[in-house]
């Protein structure tokens, strides 16, 4: 082999492992993009930000749906379907959740949020999503989301659907979850 | 002193081993452009005996011959086998015999990792079928492998599924990585980039797509494997994994791979062209730079694929645009076949006539690709039939038909017997018909809202399925015509000469018929 091809093949192989790692870090940078973006729907927990609260913002309705996610046993539903909400105005939602099992179980819910569009005004100040619910045998409780929609919402849009997913992650390992960054996916 | 001398010249010009070792251990071009071609045939076969299943499934509404869980075995090995063991290790074969040859070069350039390439093609292939036969059957997910169906739904054989698609991308790499050291680094002297043949061109390109891509596929079923035995969560929902991530990471791979089964096609059916219409290539520079334009743009338009997964509307705009750029160059390549053809002195010999029509059935393929970019209307075609003619037209009568008039064209100078002609056209016709009457009547049922991957289907497509199975027969049983036609041009027949066409041009043409074992041992001089 002259010298140009032990070149040129030293120069292949290096890209083979290279657009491997790439085939990985697509994971991370799809996240990063559909945080910078908003492209996803993904809502992330955001500060205490008063300069969007304003006292005369116009009417939209929220609706919320709940759904369990495969085999999940527990009772999942949102206090109310519709909420007639003010744009630029706190508000707090709830859902009620219920361990039917006898047994203790960790829940993860996962948000999602349609019109997409609709995903970059809405702040979340707290959200039952943004952490792990544990639940002893047939404890029951109520989870609260408070949230406020920007004024700066197109004004295409007059309702918002705020859909949740509870799956039971109670035999997942811990040291897993972390590494996966929970907040991130939130 | 001049006996040793004799000697010495003896082993470096030695023929072929005796016996099976001579394919074991070869690591000659030709002994395994040779290997390539016949096992891509052998999966052909059984890739197609597969879609033979699938079509007498298809002949009747109701569930006729197979359970739907088998059906769907059949469909999701019908595509791998297909991609992955037919029309990929053909080119690859193709690339072997040819690219040495047409360059001026005495071999490949690391005949050693070749053997081994092709080799371990045979051990992907064993474990993925011998998935038929385990607990739980063989992959069902289709092709496309998409989580979470593919990871938490999967059948236990999915990890067989995942090595052999492991064993499969080393042997594309290796591959690649031989086109292109011996591309860039063993041509003649005088064989410039631009005077290279376009064949040797579109491996170049499609090499460079298989190294970008094929480490993305194999980190794509890495991950799989992890989520599925190591308890990670890149596609799991529950554990903050996003089964649409998956889609666009397979099809970021999957869509350059469309043009990987694509572009060695054109750089055939350019070379027959010229030659059957006895006239210098209509704007040779211009199909390079198509072929480079297409390469590029095939890394930005993956989501077409995926459009109805919620995509934003910024994005299914870019998109849409994306992919209907690639009509731009495809178009001017289509444009100088035609041109090529203009005024030609043309005959019509079996290489020829595949070749128009993979012109013809090409561009009618690519127009229903232009159909399924517009964002609106692939809400409704996505998943239906239309999708299913779309791709097989750009398949079947694209790649595969330019892989038989490679076939036909070469086989005189690898055999150096000329094939039966009159039986060559007649495997084109039924090829033909067989190839039409299958997948154009899918267009329509397609358009009607049939779904692809289903078993069985309302009672109003009925008429189309039967007349698209009948087509599959003949399209199908036509093809074991094709192997008799090979083995008895393999077996003999009229001797052809060195040059073997009357328009063919290139340095494959100037070495004997059949070509000796090794050629150019000494660069070829060009003028």
């Amino acid at each position: 082999m002259n010298k140009g091809a032990k070149k040129t093949l030293r120069k292949l192989i290096i890209a083979v492992p290279l657009m491997f790692a790439f085939g990985f870090a697509l994971v991370p940078l799809y996240d990063v993009f559909c945080e910078v973006t908003g492209l996803n729907g993904k809502v992330f927990q955001s500060e205490n930000n008063d300069s969007l609260v304003i006292d005369d913002g116009r009417s939209i309705a929220l609706q919320f749906i709940s759904t369990n996610n495969e085999n999940m046993p527990w009772t999942f539903k949102p206090s109310e379907q519709v909420m007639k909400i003010k744009t630029g105005k706190y508000h707090t939602a709830t859902f009620y959740v219920k361990n039917t099992t006898n047994k203790r179980m960790v829940a993860q819910a996962v948000p999602s949020v349609a019109p997409s569009n609709a995903a970059a005004h809405l702040k979340k100040l707290e959200c039952f999503c943004f952490e792990q619910q544990e639940l002893m045998p047939g404890e029951e409780a109520y989870l609260p989301v408070k949230l406020l929609v920007s004024n700066e919402l197109p004004s295409n849009i007059k309702n918002i659907i705020l859909s949740y997913t509870i799956f039971d992650i109670t035999d997942y390992d811990e040291e897993i979850l972390s590494h996966h960054d929970m907040d991130m996916g939130n | 002193m001049s006996a040793v001398i004799e000697n010495h010249h003896d082993e470096h010009h030695h023929g072929p081993a005796a016996g099976i070792t001579r394919w074991l251990f070869t690591t000659n071009h030709k002994d395994i452009g040779t290997l390539y071609l016949w096992f891509s045939f052998a999966m052909f076969l059984i890739g197609g005996a597969m879609a033979m299943i699938i079509r007498a499934e298809l002949f009747q509404p109701g569930m006729q011959i197979v359970e739907p869980e088998f059906y769907n075995q059949m469909i999701t090995l019908h595509g791998l086998i297909m991609i992955f063991g037919g029309v990929m290790p053909a080119f690859v074969g193709l690339a072997n015999w040819l690219v040495p040859m047409q360059i001026g070069a005495p071999d490949m350039a690391l005949p050693r990792m070749n053997n081994l390439s092709f080799w371990i093609l045979p051990f992907a292939f064993f474990i993925l079928l011998s998935s038929l036969f385990m607990e739980g059957g063989a992959p069902n997910f289709g092709w496309t492998f998409y989580a979470p169906l593919s990871t938490t739904y999967a059948p236990p054989s999915v990890t067989f599924f995942i090595f052999s698609v492991h064993i499969m991308g080393a042997s594309s790499i290796m591959g690649a990585i031989n086109v292109v050291v011996t591309i860039m680094n063993m041509r003649a002297p005088g064989v410039g980039l631009m005077k290279m043949p376009l064949f040797v061109w579109s491996w170049l390109i499609t090499a460079y797509l298989l190294i970008a891509v094929m480490p993305v596929l194999a980190g794509a079923v890495t991950m799989m494997l992890m989520d599925i035995h190591f308890g990670t969560s890149f596609f799991n929902a529950a554990g903050g994994g996003d089964p649409v991530l998956f889609q666009h990471i397979f099809w970021f791979f999957g869509h350059p791979e469309v043009y990987i089964m694509i572009l060695p096609a054109f750089g055939i059916v350019s070379h027959i062209i010229e030659t059957f219409s006895r006239k210098q290539l209509f704007g040779y520079s211009s199909m390079v730079w198509a072929m480079l334009s297409i390469a590029i743009l095939s890394f930005v338009v993956w989501a077409h694929h995926m459009f109805t997964v919620g995509l934003p509307l910024a994005a299914e705009i870019f998109f849409m645009w994306a992919t209907m750029l690639i009509a731009v160059p495809t178009g001017v390549k289509v444009f100088n076949w035609v041109a090529t053809m203009f005024r030609g002195s043309i005959t019509f010999e079996t290489p020829m006539l595949f070749a128009i029509a993979f012109v013809v059935l090409f561009t009618i393929g690519g127009l229903s690709g232009l159909m399924l970019a517009i964002v609106p209307a692939d809400f409704q075609y996505h998943d239906t039939y239309f999708v299913v003619a779309h791709f097989h037209y750009v398949l079947v009568p694209g790649a595969i038909f330019s892989i038989m008039a490679a076939v036909y064209y070469w086989i005189p100078k690898w055999t150096g017997n000329m094939y039966d002609e009159r039986l060559g056209k007649l495997h084109f016709w039924l090829s033909f018909i067989g190839v039409n009457v299958t997948f154009f009547p899918q267009h329509f049922i397609g358009l009607a809202g049939m779904p692809r991957r289903y078993p069985d289907y309302a009672l109003q497509f009925a008429d189309w399925n039967m007349v698209s199975s009948v087509g599959a027969f003949l399209f199908g049983f036509s093809q074991l015509l094709f192997l008799f036609i090979v083995l008895k041009t393999v077996m003999g027949g009229k001797k052809a000469t060195d040059q073997v066409w009357e328009g063919a041009r290139g340095l494959e043409w100037s070495v004997a018929s059949p070509a000796p074992y090794h050629t150019f041992s000494t660069p070829p001089k060009i003028d």
